[in-house]
C-alpha cells in the first residue's frame, strides 16, 4: 500500500501546476478561507482527532460515491477511500496550501481510484457512468400529463391545472425533522450522477466549476444532471406536502 | 415580443436550473422572465424548485457507518503514533 499512496501523491505534485490557476480561482468562492484551511491542516499536522473526525464526517460520504463511480464494486470503493485518507495523512507535511484542501483530497482520491481500478482491469470510464444518466431518454421535471397537450388549439404545452401551493409559512414545514428525513431518502433515491451532484452542490455548497473538476464532466453535464436532480426532489416534496 | 415567441409552460421548468444557475442567454432570460410575470403556475414552480434548493441546504451527508468511522480513526491514530512516511 505505501507505494501506491506514494505514487498517488507525486503524481499530484505532477498535475498540482497544471491544476493550480484553476484551482485559485476555485478558492475564491465557496471553500472556507485560507487562513482557516490551514489552521485545520496545523491541526491534523498536530495530531488531533477531532479534526480529523470533522474532515471525514464531511467528506467520506462524497468521496465512496465518487469511488464507486470508478471501481463499482462497493468494498473495492471502500478500500479505495480508506487508502484515501492515509494518503490524504501521509501528504499532510506535503501540503502546501496552494489549491483548497478539499480538491487535494478529491484528487487523491481519484488518483488512489484510477491506479486501483487500473489494477484490477475494471476501468470503466468516468463519464461514462455519470453519463448514463444524462444521455438516456430525456427526463421531465414535471410529468407531460401536467400539461396542455402540445397538440390543443388553446395553451398548448402550458399548465392544466396550476401546482398545488404548499400552504403557509412552507419553510417552517420543510425544516422539519420529518421532511428533512424525506429528503434524505429522496436524494438517496437519485441516479448516482444526480445524487453526486445535488449532494455536493446544494448539500454541501460547492462550486459548479468545482463538482465538474472532480466528477470529470462538462459543465453542461452538470446542470442536467442538476436539474434532474432537483425537480425530482421537488416532486417527492410535492407529493408529501399536498399529497398529490 | 409576439405571442409566438412565448415561452411555453412546460418549456419553462425545464429551463428553470439554467435560470437559477445564470446560464441562459441574455434573450432567453428576457423570455423566460415575460413568460414568468404573467404566468402564477410557474411563478409558484419557481418558487417551489426555491424552496427545494432551500431545504436541500439543511441536509447533511448521513452519518458514517460506526464501525467504518472507529477504522479510520483508528487509522488516524496509528498515523499519528509514527506511521509517517
Amino acid at each position: 500500500m505505501a507505494t501506491l499512496v506514494h505514487f498517488v501523491i507525486v503524481d499530484w505534485t505532477v498535475q498540482s501546476s497544471v491544476g493550480s490557476m484553476k484551482l485559485a480561482v476555485e478558492a475564491l468562492a465557496g471553500v472556507p478561507p485560507a487562513e482557516d484551511e490551514a489552521r485545520v491542516v496545523e491541526r491534523l499536522r498536530a495530531g488531533d482527532e477531532g479534526t480529523f473526525a470533522a474532515l471525514i464526517d464531511t467528506y467520506h460520504g462524497a468521496l465512496l460515491r465518487l469511488a464507486t463511480a470508478y471501481v463499482r464494486d462497493s468494498a473495492v470503493a471502500q478500500d479505495v477511500v480508506q487508502d484515501t485518507w492515509l494518503g490524504v495523512l501521509r501528504g499532510l507535511d506535503r501540503f502546501e496550501g496552494r489549491s483548497p484542501l478539499k480538491a487535494w483530497i478529491f484528487q487523491i482520491l481519484v488518483n488512489t481510484a484510477k491506479t486501483c481500478a487500473a489494477r484490477e482491469r475494471r476501468t470503466i470510464p468516468l463519464s461514462a457512468v455519470w453519463d448514463a444518466s444524462t444521455t438516456d431518454v430525456f427526463e421531465h421535471a414535471v410529468e407531460p400529463e401536467r400539461f396542455v397537450p402540445a397538440d390543443a388549439d388553446r395553451w398548448p404545452r402550458h399548465w392544466a391545472s396550476l401546482p398545488p401551493g404548499w400552504g403557509v409559512a412552507p419553510e417552517e414545514r420543510l425544516l422539519s425533522s420529518e421532511t428533512r428525513s424525506l429528503v434524505h431518502a429522496a436524494i438517496k433515491a437519485l441516479p448516482p450522477g444526480q445524487r453526486q451532484v445535488v449532494s455536493l452542490r446544494d448539500s454541501q455548497g460547492w462550486t459548479a466549476q468545482e463538482v465538474c473538476n472532480v466528477m470529470q464532466i462538462s459543465e453542461n453535464n452538470q446542470r442536467v444532471l442538476l436539474h434532474r436532480g432537483r425537480a425530482r426532489v421537488r416532486r417527492a416534496l410535492e407529493r408529501y406536502l399536498t399529497g398529490t | 415580443m409576439s405571442f409566438s415567441d412565448d415561452l411555453s409552460c412546460q418549456e419553462l421548468v425545464e429551463l428553470v436550473t439554467d435560470y437559477l444557475e445564470d446560464a441562459l442567454t441574455p434573450s432567453e432570460r428576457d423570455r423566460f422572465e415575460a413568460h414568468l410575470a404573467g404566468c402564477a403556475g410557474c411563478q409558484t414552480y419557481l418558487e417551489q424548485m426555491r424552496l427545494t434548493i432551500d431545504v436541500l441546504g439543511h441536509v447533511t451527508e448521513e452519518s458514517l457507518e460506526p464501525a467504518v468511522r472507529d477504522q479510520l480513526l483508528d487509522l488516524f491514530r496509528s498515523w499519528k503514533r509514527g506511521d509517517r512516511d
